[in-house]
């Protein structure tokens, strides 16, 4: 028996009042979808949340044919004017945001800590930085002529985060947007919707549309639909890249992730593991960009180790709403039987499993943080995204060894480099082909850094400055330059 | 690790080569982790137990050129018996001049007496003085010696006059535990805080304690966080427990408990006693008093409750 055991110290659920059920947001409304309806589950107990309704493709088309109204008015608006309600719906988010954190854990099962302490933080910060850049888009070098309506699909791992990386742009920039949310964790974008309203956006500027993978080709195969961004599986990212090659789309696709978190003899090795497990075990290993494969250097395997399953056993794995929980659940029974069988090819290639002794609920899906020791390239659990928390260990001996096996590798997201060498820092950096490079921190996000991937990571950027020019027509800004017929 | 330990300090090289290997800190990670163990919520049973072992854990200390036997007297009766059904404290911190007052004053009650000696605060006198020092406070009937680590010695990087000075006050220490006073807020660097640990734990120190109170910043949560690692890794490397005691700027029970989060989740369960884990306070006291009662009764009495001492 330990000396000091934390008490439950859970968040209340009374901030949030669910509905039995809730229908599309459509030019303004909530209307009723005409597809059949599904539930969407809190995975940490599988208690049904609510019914949400599936948009045919009669909906979506009503959906983008309001996008494509509202464009005319919203496009011609002052960029002054639009900031001013992004600046509205960015205040609203942060009044709102308690309940928010709470509706996101109870939907996706991420802790509280983490819903409360980094997703409603950040999506606030980017509907504020966008605002800013709404009546600045001439400084920006990429024109100031909105594409038009935007067709969104974003994953269940970060809900409300992506669907501000998603909206927060295009708005800015004056595109109309169509998006679905995931089917495992719809209500935050549905809360969002309540927000759109409570800002007086004009209606048909933000629709969302509720359903399954049909739901998101209907939006993304639109013909009326001028932009296309995808986050989610290199697998669908294929599909939708087949879907809208040929047409003149403006597309962008955040895919899957198998980052190199690269730890040098000389780092500082406490920092170093709490950046490791914040890589992998941060939001349960569900974030495209995690650091899944550890490269540390042969000569402080042990060592490190050790401290990394020290570390390890003071994870806090439990209740999503407990804020004291450092992991928490599944996001679906999908996913977990993915992550079972990602983690039992791990152990019949011969690599070896380790997971701290920890009491999982009986309810809900849950999975223990994991580490697979003694991995190699060519074992499938350092090829595949695991999308969980599993961590795959491997060595190098140098650190052109360590560039040559960070890039070996179909993704190319993230990487990180820990070492107190800052000319080694600035040489592999150069080295790594991934999109983000951190130095001596990991899963670190910021509105002002632009995001995305290497090779079958996708393409374009989100965030930052660059993050306008997915919604701008850049062609006809270079026209009006003479640069382009 | 591997090479002896006792081999580090036979020269001021080997002991400088030593201590420039440890693992470097990376300032923001440190400043992050011992933020987000800030963020722990202990409430309820967790609280109560967190309050009782933090009053536990407690070196009531008075420090000032005012002291007086008279306030000393009071303090130490205080120490015994802080209110209610509250536990003692660990023990009481004074002077050297007053340790026979204090000795005196906890005389059989399991409270023990330490005197910061070693020209405390600023330890700007020869070895001799210090050592001195130490005698006295340990004859008058001192259990612990808090001592203060030649700071300017340190930053020059003559890590050997430090070691050196550290054995010469242990060995006059006698059966008394010394605590060595790092004033982490006068090193400036989490690298310097880590070899500064290091160091003290080579030369014998019993206890490291982060600061005399008289120098801003004091105990700060990243720097005991740093010290806990150090005692940690220390142990795993020579078998031996040292103690860590933060002192300076814990005034609320929520900076307490933070402190206790920290030793949970760095140490562990084995620091988790005042015999290795100490808060240098004199205001905190009250404070987790007051709290202690709230968690009893549901209601906040005011402060004329709780009595000055």
């Amino acid at each position: 028996m330990a000396i000091f055991e934390y008490a439950p110290a859970p968040e209340s659920t009374d901030v949030v009042d669910i509905k039995p059920s809730y229908g599309l947001f459509i030019n303004g409304e909530f209307v009723d979808g005409s597809g059949p309806t599904f539930k969407t589950i809190n995975p940490a107990t599988e208690e049904s949340l609510a019914e949400i309704s599936t948009a045919t493709s009669d909906d979506v088309d009503r959906a983008v044919q309001a996008a494509r109204k509202a464009f005319g008015v919203w496009s011609a608006l002052p960029g002054a004017e639009r900031a001013k309600y992004l600046f509205r719906i960015a205040r609203i988010i942060q009044e709102r945001a308690r309940e928010l954190a709470v509706l996101e854990s109870l939907d996706n099962g991420k802790p509280i800590r983490e819903s409360r302490d980094v997703d409603l933080p950040l999506v606030a910060a980017h509907f504020f930085y966008y605002a800013g850049w709404a009546d600045k888009l001439e400084y920006a070098g990429f024109g100031t002529k909105p594409l038009g309506v935007a067709g969104q699909v974003i994953p269940w791992n970060f809900p409300l985060l992506m669907l501000a990386w998603k909206i927060a742009p295009a708005l800015a920039c004056g595109n109309t947007v169509v998006l679905k949310p995931a089917e495992t964790t719809p209500l935050t974008a549905l809360w969002f919707a309540d927000i759109c309203r409570q800002a007086d956006l004009p209606p048909g500027v933000v629709n969302i549309v509720t359903g399954a993978g049909e739901t998101g080709a209907a939006v993304v195969a639109h013909p009326d639909v001028n932009k296309v961004a995808f986050t989610g599986s290199t697998e669908v990212g294929r599909i939708i890249a087949r879907t809208v090659a040929g047409t003149d789309k403006k597309l962008t696709l955040e895919l899957g992730g198998k980052a190199a978190n690269i730890v040098f003899e000389d780092a500082a090795i406490d920092q170093a593991v709490e950046g490791i497990v914040n890589g992998i075990f941060f939001n349960q290993g569900h974030v495209c960009c995690a650091g899944s494969r550890l490269l540390v250097q042969e000569s402080i395997q042990d060592e490190l180790l050790a401290s990394l399953k020290r570390r390890l056993a003071t994870l806090r794995v439990g209740d999503p709403l407990d804020k004291n929980t450092d992991v928490g659940a599944i996001n679906s029974a999908d996913q977990l039987a993915k992550i079972r069988e990602l983690s039992e090819i791990g152990e019949s290639e011969g690599a070896l499993r380790w997971s701290p002794a920890c009491e999982l609920p009986e309810r809900g899906f849950w999975f223990p943080p994991t580490i697979f020791t003694g991995v190699a390239q060519s074992h499938t659990i350092a090829r595949d995204e695991i999308f969980g928390p599993v961590l795959s260990v491997l060595t190098f001996r140098t650190p052109a060894e360590a560039v040559e096996k960070a890039n070996n590798t179909p993704y190319g997201l993230s990487a990180g480099i820990w070492t107190e060498k800052g000319s080694r820092i600035l040489w592999m950096a150069d080295k790594l082909r991934a999109g983000v490079v951190w130095a001596n921190t990991f899963n670190k996000f910021d509105p002002a850094s632009p995001f995305g991937g290497y090779k079958e990571s996708g393409y374009g950027r989100e965030g930052g400055l660059l993050g306008l020019e997915a919604y701008l027509d850049v062609r006809a800004s270079a026209a009006r330059l003479g640069g382009l017929s | 690790m591997t090479t002896s330990l006792a081999d580090v300090a036979a020269s001021g090289a080997t002991l400088r080569a030593f201590l420039h290997g440890l693992p470097g800190v990376d300032r923001v990670g440190a400043d992050q982790r011992a933020a987000m163990l800030g963020t722990r919520s202990i409430k309820t049973t967790a609280k109560a137990k967190a309050i009782d072992l933090a009053i536990s854990m407690v070196d009531l200390t008075t420090l000032e050129g005012a002291d007086t036997a008279g306030k000393v007297r009071a303090m130490c009766t205080k120490a015994v018996r802080p209110g209610g059904d509250a536990p003692k404290v660990a023990a009481v911190c004074v002077y050297p001049d007053l340790v026979a007052v204090a000795a005196e004053a906890v005389r059989g009650s399991g409270v023990k007496v330490a005197s910061v000696a070693t020209a405390f605060p600023s330890g700007r006198s020869s070895l001799e003085v210090k050592v001195t020092d130490t005698a006295l406070a340990v004859a008058a009937g001192a259990d612990e010696v808090d001592m203060v680590i030649d700071r300017g010695a340190f930053l020059s990087g003559d890590y050997m006059k430090v070691f050196e000075e550290i054995v010469a006050v242990k060995a006059a220490c006698g059966e008394a535990h010394l605590k060595v006073i790092l004033e982490t807020g006068e090193l400036a660097t989490y690298d310097n805080v880590r070899r500064a640990s290091w160091l003290a734990m080579l030369a014998g120190a019993d206890f490291i304690k982060t600061s005399t109170g008289k120098v801003s910043p004091a105990a700060t949560l990243p720097v005991t966080l740093i010290m806990l690692e150090a005692v940690r890794d220390f142990r795993d490397a020579t078998g031996r427990q040292v103690g860590v005691k933060p002192a300076g700027g814990i005034r609320t029970t929520k900076d307490a408990i933070k402190n206790l989060v920290l030793v949970n989740e760095t140490a562990g369960d084995d620091w988790l006693t005042p015999e290795w884990f100490r808060l240098g306070a004199s205001s905190l006291l009250n404070d987790l008093l007051m709290q202690r009662q709230k968690l009893a009764t549901g209601r906040y009495a005011g402060p004329d409750y709780f009595t000055l001492d």
